[in-house]
């Protein structure tokens, strides 16, 4: 599937839909599609419910277009959930959260990038042109998912789009900045995956030791540098001794 | 804390980890729960040895394990499937309670039936651990002992507590056996993917339980489900017990260890109550599915906690299931056994 970014932005219904996940969790659909107003009010929902968490209610996970309430059935009653969600709801858009912009450094060299020419190849692009779109692009954290730390990026320019392979590649090392199904992800572990890696970042976007072992909120805004394997070497050393070396521009 | 009390892993086959109540908090982050297959066995145990419903215990697979205490007696318990136990080579109920002497081997293996079956130890058991949780997910090796299955040689160090309950007996917990029988979804969150024909094949069923198992998944096989909208969905959120159906129109029940997002239908999610009988299913079993409301389903939950509530009993064994020299083996200091018991005894 090659995911449509913002074309149908005006089809979303006002109101959401409620569905159930079971017993003990509850989801609330925005719509369906991957769309940045649409991944704006589940943001803005769940950060309006984790200030202020209805009692029973466990765990909120943002995703694209829904909302995942985790909740005790024996604590809060489901019907009582949603009244609780759709009061928020009339409110929520005064929680829109303020997201952060960040730079990460990215090398794109095929050493570490091990599927760039294969990608620019079926691009019908070069390289260069590949990695001056990638680093000219605004992306936007709309999910966490999949396994821990691993964030997918919305803002991928159309002739980076490239659909994913027909079976999974080995896996690619931690910090793998990869693009497919026309989006961009990095990656915090190493995993099998079918898209292409095009580039590896030093920054580690999850460290347990650190105070907040996630850097990145869902909302935020990323933009990537280039760094030669010079760089990404020194930068590598920094990251592992629990530094953040990603900067922060004002929004 | 007295760095003596100590377990040793003799040998251990593979899938055995530890498990708490799981890691909860971080599945915005992708992060997934982990935590015990079987919840209720996992809490029986538990609370068989004092510890609290959700502590970290060894969930053994039915690859099976073999240890042996350090230096200083543990007490432990055993509850979950009916798997085989042996003390120094004779046999014990499948739900027990007993003090492990230093030397002495406690063997547990697959056996009549179930896939899990949980090790509880009296006290802590001393391992870091990892956004606060000792639950193992070894695909990304968070938790449990270095984020991976228990291997033969490990010794996991105990903080041990005291103990007012028997100290050794059979653990009465009559809802741990429990038959596969019909399992309870609600359906949804993506029922609307499939036609009335489809969700009414869907609970018909059968279902068989396939090869393909593990704490990730479990995949069934049965009739082929069509979807009316495609297979593609944009990812959401996945519950624990979501059943997935991808493009084979073959189901999968995403387990203790799924992934926090997904891009396929789901066509309904399994209950909680009712997570725990699936999970102890053996593969090439056999089952339906039925649909039930909301309301129903917080009830059979609320049914569990007051099971759980009122905990396990722990009986004294019966006397006569034993020889005087085993009994008097384990220091059951208390009772009179008579010579002729001896006779009775049949272990190796």
């Amino acid at each position: 599937m090659m995911l449509q970014t913002g074309s149908e932005a005006g089809t979303a219904p006002a109101v959401p839909r409620f569905l159930d996940a079971g017993e003990a969790a509850l989801v609330v659909e925005f719509g369906d599609t991957v769309d940045p107003a649409l991944n704006d009010r589940v943001l803005a929902l769940d950060a309006a419910l984790r200030d202020n968490p209805p009692a029973g209610a466990q765990e909120f996970v943002p995703t694209y277009r829904s909302l995942m309430i985790h909740y005790d059935p024996l604590q809060i009653d489901r019907d009582v959930l949603v009244a609780t969600v759709r009061d928020v709801l009339a409110t929520s858009a005064a929680w829109a959260a303020k997201p952060t912009n960040w730079i990460i450094p990215c090398c794109y060299d095929p050493a570490l990038g091990e599927d760039i020419d294969e990608a620019a190849h079926l691009l019908d692009i070069t390289r260069d042109e590949l990695v001056a779109q990638h680093v000219a692009a605004t992306f936007r954290v709309y999910m966490y998912g999949f396994v821990p730390g691993y964030i997918y990026l919305g803002g991928l320019p159309k002739p980076l789009a490239i659909s994913r392979r027909l079976s999974p590649r080995p896996p690619h090392p931690a910090g793998a900045v990869l693009i497919g199904g026309g989006l961009c992800g990095v990656s915090t572990f190493a995993m099998p995956t079918g898209w292409y890696v095009i580039g590896r970042t030093p920054e580690r976007l999850y460290a347990a030791e650190r105070a907040d072992a996630f850097m990145v909120q869902a909302g935020d805004i990323m933009h990537f540098e280039a760094i030669d394997t010079t760089t990404f070497t020194a930068l590598e050393r920094r990251s592992a001794s629990g530094e953040i070396i990603a900067r922060k521009m004002s929004a | 804390m007295s760095a003596s009390h100590a377990l040793r892993i003799l040998s251990v086959g593979p899938g055995t980890t530890l498990q708490d109540a799981g890691r909860h908090g971080y599945l915005r982050y992708g992060v997934t729960a982990a935590g015990p297959m079987d919840p209720l066995a996992h809490a029986t145990a538990n609370l068989a040895v004092g510890n609290a419903p959700g502590a970290t215990a060894i969930e053994v697979s039915l690859g099976g394990v073999e240890l042996t205490a350090e230096a200083r007696p543990l007490t432990v318990a055993v509850a979950g499937g009916d798997f085989a136990i042996t003390l120094d080579g004779r046999p014990l109920p499948s739900a027990v309670l007993l003090i492990l002497e230093p030397g002495a081997v406690l063997k547990i293996r697959a056996g009549q039936s179930g896939s899990w079956c949980y090790l509880a130890i009296a006290g802590h058991l001393a391992v870091p651990q990892v956004l606060g949780s000792n639950a193992t997910h070894t695909r990304t090796g968070f938790g449990g002992v270095d984020g991976r299955a228990l291997a033969a040689g490990d010794v996991l160090r105990v903080e041990p507590s005291h103990l007012s309950a028997p100290s050794f007996g059979v653990i009465a917990a009559p809802w741990l056996d429990r038959p596969l029988g019909v399992i309870r979804v609600v359906l949804g969150p993506q029922d609307d993917y499939f036609s009335d024909d489809q969700i009414t094949a869907f609970l018909a069923g059968p279902w068989i339980l396939s090869n393909k198992a593990d704490r990730m998944a479990y995949f069934l096989e049965g009739p082929q489900l069509t979807h009316i909208r495609g297979y593609n969905i944009v990812s959401d959120g996945i519950a624990m017990g979501a059943v997935q159906v991808p493009g084979n129109g073959q189901p999968i029940v995403l387990m203790a260890d799924r992934q926090s997002t997904g891009g396929y239908p789901k066509i309904a999610t399994v209950i909680g109550p009712d997570l725990g009988r699936l999970a102890q299913a053996r593969p090439g079993t056999t089952f339906r599915f039925a649909a039930i409301s909301i309301a129903d389903a917080v009830e059979a939950r609320r049914n569990e906690a007051a099971v759980l509530a009122r905990g396990p009993v722990v009986e004294p064994l019966v006397r006569t299931q034993f020889s005087s020299e085993f009994l008097l083996g384990l220091n059951l200091i208390d009772g009179v056994v008579s010579s002729t018991e001896q006779a009775i005894a049949s272990y190796p």
